[in-house]
């Protein structure tokens, strides 16, 4: 196994210099990676809610936040701020138990995938052997949080929006994982490290995306259904259902919704980005790089290069997805349930399951190209 | 005591709480919702247990199954029926608890002799498989384990065209007892709504 940076490693080492020992340092060290991910994917948040502004600006010839900060970059900040110290109301009628958990069961699942996302060899929280499959299981917990809220909230529009979420994340989730399914039969293993290791031979032509097109489209719409975005975000349909299961929620707990939205939405770039578009793999191997620059691979210049081409690589990626996305919520119009339900179940799971069978063919028939 | 084991204890007895106290809630509790919303509870504890095991693949299989699956429709289920009604009194109500309970408390304490009385084979720690131990699942699912793998799914098939027969009702348009035919047709029909039929 390659070694690269590894800043568990180094960290351990430094700290036991210290006279600290090895399970001390250890437990100073767990904490560190999950801050990160946890700040991370706050700024993302924030980033990609400058961005649906400014985006939605253009899109609507308007200019969008201005006056907060520099192109309203703090305008996020500011809208976050504003939440935080908002009245927390439940409503008299609410069941306030379940009324606050379902918020919190909304959120908790995607902060836990984020354990598997890879932004370098080194650079993830635990590569667990089961990897990609541990975010299947964790995203299926989320429409319990959302049944859990609209129930609680005692409305009916609430009540509505919760079965609609939870509705639609069960139709939308087969096809999603067949499509993953047809990844991990090239790849020969769960773990999202492998995923991209495999991907990583010739740059930019040994992307998925190449070998897997049609399970790329399923999983990009599969993706977008289960975020709740628009085209697909029927849960919380402004026209008919008020703001579905958001309805009666109102300060931080809205906030919690808000925030578990927007992170699935990175999230599912991410993925996206790991599953199909090389991981934190630059375009031109890096191997190549370095040969060209005369630089042994194990060289320190080259592996601080790699690590932050790999995180650059990882987010850069990213971004575009969600780009992608925020384009595609301000210029598609909304599907109705019945065309949801029909895209999911007699359109996306056939193909998918007739994707899986060519992928398993090929597989057989073309080892090389296809994972051995 | 390293910290590891310490965890493992603090994560084990936290987790069997939970998935005792939680079993019982969802018996005792009065509120359907919240014995659907406990039950899931449960699950999630069971694969916290699995992990604790070693086994990784399983614990997230019980998540998707049960916790994403099985529950979510129990609870879609419930809250399509959320009917505000009172039980119907039952006779004999008491003498039935204590029956029940009586046969509850039997099973229970026939599987506590059960593992008391058993030498439970324990895998020595340092020879488990741990994240093998998904390669060994499938392994056994294409041997030995085929036959019952693929009658589940037989099971699985015959429980959909069920459902599918009796959610489609214009299949069974005659009364099976009395051979008549009946209007089965859907209760919310386009141009007539609901409400207005009911007065």
């Amino acid at each position: 196994m390659n070694s690269g940076l590894d800043l568990e490693y180094s960290f351990n080492e430094i700290l036991k210099g210290f006279g600290l020992s090895s399970e001390l340092a250890h437990i100073i060290w767990l904490p560190l990676p999950m801050l990160l991910v946890l700040v991370s994917a706050v700024v993302g948040v924030l980033v990609t809610v400058w961005l649906e502004r400014k985006i939605s600006a253009a899109a609507q010839q308007r200019i969008g936040p201005e006056y907060a900060g520099a192109l309203g970059v703090l305008q996020p900040i500011a809208d976050g701020l504003k939440l935080l110290v908002k009245e927390d109301i439940i409503p008299a009628k609410a069941d306030s138990i379940l009324f606050t958990a379902g918020p919190i069961l909304v959120l908790v699942p995607v902060i836990l995938s984020w354990l598997v996302v890879p932004f370098g060899q080194n650079l993830l929280i635990s590569n667990v052997g089961i990897g990609i499959f541990l975010w299947i299981a964790l995203s299926s917990i989320q429409p319990i949080g959302l049944l859990m809220s609209g129930y609680a909230s005692n409305n009916k529009y609430s009540l509505l929006g919760g079965l609609r979420a939870a509705a639609q994340s069960i139709s939308y989730e087969i096809p999603l994982a067949l499509s993953v399914l047809a990844i991990v039969l090239m790849t020969n293993s769960l773990s999202t490290i492998d995923i991209v290791n495999q991907q990583s031979g010739a740059g930019i032509l040994s992307w998925n995306i190449w070998r897997q097109p049609v399970g790329f489209i399923i999983f990009w719409i599969c993706a977008l259904a289960e975020c709740e975005r628009l085209p697909f975000d029927l849960p919380e349909a402004e026209e008919e259902l008020v703001a579905g299961y958001q309805t009666e929620y109102a300060g931080m707990k809205f906030a919690l919704f808000y925030l578990g939205s927007y992170i699935n939405l990175i999230l599912s770039a991410l993925l996206v980005s790991i599953l199909y578009l090389g991981g934190w793999g630059f375009p031109i191997p890096v191997e190549i790089i370095a040969k060209v620059l005369n630089l042994p691979i194990n060289a320190p210049v080259i592996q601080v290069f790699t690590a932050s081409i790999g995180i650059i690589m990882t987010v850069l990626k990213a971004y575009l997805l969600v780009f992608i996305a925020i384009l595609l919520r301000w210029t598609t119009p909304r599907v109705r349930i019945d065309q949801l339900l029909d895209l999911g179940w007699k359109f996306l799971l056939p193909i998918s399951l007739a994707n899986l069978l060519v992928t398993a063919g090929l597989k057989l028939a073309f080892p090389q190209f296809f994972g051995g | 005591m390293s910290i590891a084991v310490t965890t493992q204890i603090i994560c084990f007895s936290v987790l069997s709480l939970v998935v005792i106290v939680g079993a019982l809630g969802v018996i005792l509790l009065e509120s359907i919702v919240y014995s659907a919303f406990l039950l899931g509870g449960v699950f999630m504890s069971v694969a916290g247990l699995y992990l604790l095991l070693n086994a990784s693949f399983v614990a997230a299989a019980q998540v998707l199954v049960y916790v994403g699956a099985v529950n979510v429709l129990i609870i879609f289920a419930i809250m399509l029926v959320n009917k505000k009604e009172d039980l119907m009194p039952i006779e004999n109500i008491k003498s039935r608890r204590i029956i029940s309970t009586s046969i509850c408390l039997t099973l229970l304490s026939l599987l506590i002799r059960v593992d008391l009385s058993n030498t439970w084979g324990l895998a020595d720690p340092n020879t488990s498989i741990g994240e093998e131990s998904t390669i060994r699942i499938g392994e056994h699912l294409f041997s030995d384990y085929l036959l019952p793998f693929e009658v589940a799914s037989v099971l699985l098939l015959m429980a959909m065209i069920g459902a599918i027969v009796l959610a489609r009702r214009d299949v069974m348009n005659e009364d099976i007892s009395t051979g008549l035919p009946v209007d089965q047709e859907l209760i919310e029909k386009p141009n007539e709504p609901l409400l207005i039929k009911k007065n």
